[in-house]
């Protein structure tokens, strides 16, 4: 029987701060700079989406709205030549959705009204809020279970993981101007779900490791930790990422960019899984004692 | 280390895996595509003789039809192709004319020993049937200043009265503010407000002015009436949707001002949203006397009255009732109390002063539209919408007394009562709505998005039983078993629990058939690990599931938490990929810990084997 190889994985620990440290700053300042595109379900306004029977010219469309009165529409093909995605800005109007559709259609081409989107200025705000609550909520309640389930070290560790994770996604999507929608948050928060489940898979495996290899360095132990669980951090991710894959692929325009989230966020999730968690471990001096199970008789009741 | 289950073990295995495929089959009887058919009102009798005449009708167009139904209020015909839908309702609607209500509908085929199980195949969300979402705001602030506005007046009169002098009494910010004298007066009128308006609560702030008084109203009166207010919009909101004829529509509260109407299959949103706009109105007006007038006929939504002559001058109309409500006389008898604002109570004062004994009538007034026939250019049925105003009677009753701001409506059977004081909340002018979200999605696209959805969830899972198969080998099989497990115990839960699936919801499934066999990851890397440290074959898998079982268990709860939070504070779409991820972790503990164990210990637990194909 072959011995496991371990890696140094933790010998690497500098650069992957500074790796982190790179990304997390450009994140930041891309964020602060330039801020999310925020789609419609948080900027509120209408769009229109249409159909054509051929590629339709999109100077042409944007002609019409323009020569009907709307002022400054944004006209973009969504997904395929023959679908075009109308998008007015300034006071929301409950029956532009038909105007829209009245003026496309008044030089005689068969235009289909795929979907129309009208979010109120109230529901968009609410949502940023909620949305940003949620978050909050998601990583204290995450914070408490790991540090009930584990100990305090190893919480600060996952939690900084997650925040890790998400301020990257965020950034990436800062960076690319991407449009950040509902379904997105959706996707961060899974983002935060899956990073999650590593961190606790290679924490849980730590801990047990720390038990049981009585004469070894911290460094030593996370690095035989690191090393056992690699193939299932690996091949987990893989299975993940070949189903995101295909929804990036084949999922179709709606949620092109809820994968595009997962993806950025799984593959970061599986590099902090092995980096940040631990090495935040590591750097609050983790050891053998925090993680010995209490002895019986040890916990003194001091309720009255 | 035996690796055996015992026979109970096996035998809740096989119960969850046969529950799973029973449940999830329902779903493999796709609904037909039908047409529904009812009367403009309850009262109408749709029975055998018109479902002939519909199915006649279908014949002459020469659209294939099967199994016509009827129960009395309703019928239904299931048509044998779906692009038939269309041009069958316009065939019914021409035939049958305005005084119906024509609707696309789907008519489930699960079998009956199925449906008796409660098996039902899962709902599809909007973005996959198409269909029309709006979200309502109700203006609350105005409900409350509406009921501001009547109190002003009633407490200018009790001061008066009671010769408490003010300086003014004005409404600002829905606050009653009054300006005094001097202090004696407005201790004075603080005590006759608390003693003759309950509802009304006179505010102390500190350093606030001895002569002014603000009252507000109270916690519990202002919350009534804004559910009051919320009721009120969802009663009428439900009576209109109805008369938009669509298949399961879902009109319901969300939040604290908010209600949520979703139209499944309706493309017209410029018709949907004028039929949510419009109104209905209440006339209060006096029987009349000689030939003078108009006669009107009196129906309730549950029966019908003789018709009556009432005079053409309304004494008050919706604007002014403020309140209804079905409650009970002295001797427990049904009665409707109802309540007027100033202005109404004082017109009702007068007219009823010199009218005692005559009848009072209230009219419900609804604008309608029906299709009306007519003969194209070319000689072609043409169907154009016609608006109307139908005016029923809905309560004629003798004035016993003057009557003032309170009087009741006496004499009714209970569900009468019930029933009128619905009818004239519905009628009194609720607080205003305004759409704040709108979202149509084509029936085309619906039909993309699943077509998309499905075909992401076959590839996805293909890639994933492959990749199993060559990484993990004979123990991919196991795993792969229990990931399309997996699948089908997720679509039984969905669709027992009568969940919604969405576009997001697909993604989650999708997700979940990723992050799945994760545990079967764990589980398999472990033992290979245990038997690389040198354990036996029978040692490694045993050691494999159990320490495992741990880290699964801790990942899954977390992500169990995070599912939940997702589900709280997400909407519509968000929630459907919460819900669909919370399930899937849920029957993905199943599979991969218990029902993998299982196969695991069938086929080589216990067993002398030379190696393991893992």
């Amino acid at each position: 029987m072959t011995e496991l190889k371990v890696y140094n994985f933790m010998g690497l620990r500098k650069i992957a701060v500074v790796f982190s440290a790179v990304l997390l700053f450009a994140s930041v300042v891309s964020l602060s700079i330039n801020g999310l595109v925020l789609g419609l379900d948080f900027s509120g306004g209408t769009q229109v989406e249409v159909g054509y029977e051929k590629p339709a010219d999109l100077v042409v469309v944007r002609q019409q709205l323009e020569s009907a009165g709307f002022e400054n529409p944004v006209v973009v093909h969504y997904g395929s030549e023959t679908d075009v995605l109308i998008r007015l800005q300034g006071k929301p109007d409950q029956s532009v959705s038909e105007k829209v559709y009245a003026v496309l259609q008044s030089n005689g081409e068969a235009v289909e009204l795929r979907r129309v989107d009208f979010v109120g200025p109230q529901i968009g705000d609410e949502l940023r809020e909620d949305g940003g609550l949620g978050m909050l909520a998601a990583l204290a309640v995450v914070m408490l279970y790991v540090a009930v389930r584990f100990q305090f070290k190893f919480s600060v560790g996952a939690v900084l993981a997650l925040v890790h994770d998400v301020i990257i996604t965020l950034g990436v999507f800062s960076l690319a101007r991407l449009e950040f929608d509902l379904t997105v948050l959706a996707a961060v928060l899974a983002v935060v779900g899956y990073s999650l489940n590593d961190t606790i898979v290679v924490s849980d495996r730590i801990r047990e490791n720390f038990r049981k290899i009585r004469k070894a360095t911290p460094v030593e132990v996370v690095n035989e930790s690191l090393s056992q669980t690699l193939w299932r951090t690996i091949n987990t991710s893989l299975t993940t990422m070949l189903v995101l894959l295909a929804l990036f692929f084949i999922g179709g325009e709606l949620i092109h960019n809820f994968a595009i989230a997962l993806m950025i966020g799984v593959g970061i999730g599986t590099y902090s899984s092995i980096y940040v968690a631990a090495t935040v471990m590591l750097a609050m001096n983790v050891d053998r004692e925090d993680l010995l199970e209490p002895v019986e008789g040890e916990l003194v009741d001091d309720l009255p | 280390m035996p690796n055996k289950f015992p026979l109970w073990k096996n035998l809740m295995v096989l119960l969850v895996v046969t529950f799973g495929f029973i449940y999830a089959s329902a779903n493999l009887f796709p609904p037909d595509p039908a047409i529904q058919l009812s009367g403009q009102s309850g009262a109408m009798q749709i029975d055998a003789a018109v479902l002939q005449k519909v199915e006649r009708s279908l014949d002459e167009a020469g659209i294939e039809y099967f199994a016509g139904e009827t129960d009395g209020e309703s019928l239904l015909v299931r048509l044998r192709a779906k692009d038939l839908q269309l041009r069958a309702k316009e065939v019914i609607q021409a035939e049958m004319g305005g005084d119906y209500i024509v609707a696309l509908n789907l008519a489930p085929t699960t079998p009956d020993w199925l449906s008796d199980l409660g098996g039902v195949p899962m709902k599809l969300g909007l973005d996959l049937r198409g269909g029309v979402h709006f979200l309502l705001e109700v203006d609350l602030d105005s409900a409350l200043t509406t009921r501001l506005e009547g109190d002003i007046e009633d407490v200018k009169k009790t001061l008066r009265e009671e010769r408490v002098r003010y300086r003014s009494l004005v409404l600002k910010d829905n606050q009653i503010i009054g300006q005094f004298r001097d202090v004696e007066q407005v201790e004075k009128a603080k005590i006759l407000i608390r003693t003759t308006y309950r509802d009304l609560q006179p505010q102390s702030e500190p350093g606030q002015n001895p002569l002014v008084l603000k009252l507000k109203l109270s916690e519990i009166a202002s919350r009534e009436i804004e559910d009051n207010a919320i009721k009120q919009n969802l009663t009428s909101l439900r009576n209109r949707v109805n008369e938009l004829g669509v298949s399961e529509p879902l009109v319901s509260r969300q939040g604290k001002n908010r209600i949520v109407v979703e139209l499944p299959g309706v493309q017209d949103t410029a018709e949907a949203k004028r039929i949510i706009g419009k109104t209905a109105n209440l006339e209060f007006r006096l029987a009349a006397l000689d030939r003078i007038g108009e006669v009107f006929p009196f129906r309730t939504p549950s029966g019908q009255g003789p018709d009556a002559r009432l005079e053409s001058k309304a004494v008050i109309t919706g604007e002014n009732v403020t309140d209804a409500r079905a409650s009970f006389d002295e001797n427990g008898r049904p009665q409707v109390s109802i309540t007027l604002d100033a202005k109404g109570g004082w017109q009702m004062g007068y007219a009823t002063r010199d009218n005692i004994g005559r009848r009072l009538g209230v009219l419900f007034i609804e604008y309608k539209t029906k299709l009306e026939k007519s003969l194209g250019e070319n000689g072609e049925l043409v169907l154009t919408p016609v608006p109307f105003v139908e005016k029923n009677i809905i309560s004629l009753a003798t004035v016993q007394a003057q009557l003032g701001k309170q009087f009741r409506i006496t004499g009714l059977e209970q569900r009468e009562s019930s029933e009128l004081a619905l009818l004239l909340r519905a009628g009194a002018l609720a607080a205003p709505m305004y759409i704040v979200e709108e979202r149509t999605i084509g029936p085309s696209l619906g039909a993309d998005n699943i077509a998309l959805g499905v075909k992401s969830v076959t590839v996805g899972m293909a890639m994933v039983l492959l990749f199993m198969l060559v990484i993990y080998r004979g123990f991919g099989v196991f795993a792969n078993i229990a990931l399309a497990m997996n699948l089908v115990l997720l679509i039984a839960f969905m669709s027992l629990m009568g969940a919604t699936l969405t576009l997001p919801g697909i993604a989650g499934i999708v997700l979940t058939v990723g992050m799945a066999v994760d545990a079967n990851v764990l589980i398999f890397s472990r033992i290979r690990e245990e038997l690389a440290s040198g354990a036996s074959i029978q040692g490694a898998i045993s050691a494999g599931y159990d320490r495992a079982f741990v880290s699964i268990l801790d990942a899954n709860v977390t992500t169990l938490i995070v599912a939940l939070i997702l589900f709280l504070i997400g909407s519509g779409p968000v929630q459907g990929f919460a819900v669909t991820l919370s399930i899937g972790i849920l029957t993905s503990m199943f599979t991969a810990i218990l029902l993998t164990r299982s196969l695991v210990n069938l086929t080589v637990g216990g067993r002398k084997i030379e190696k393991l194909w893992i």
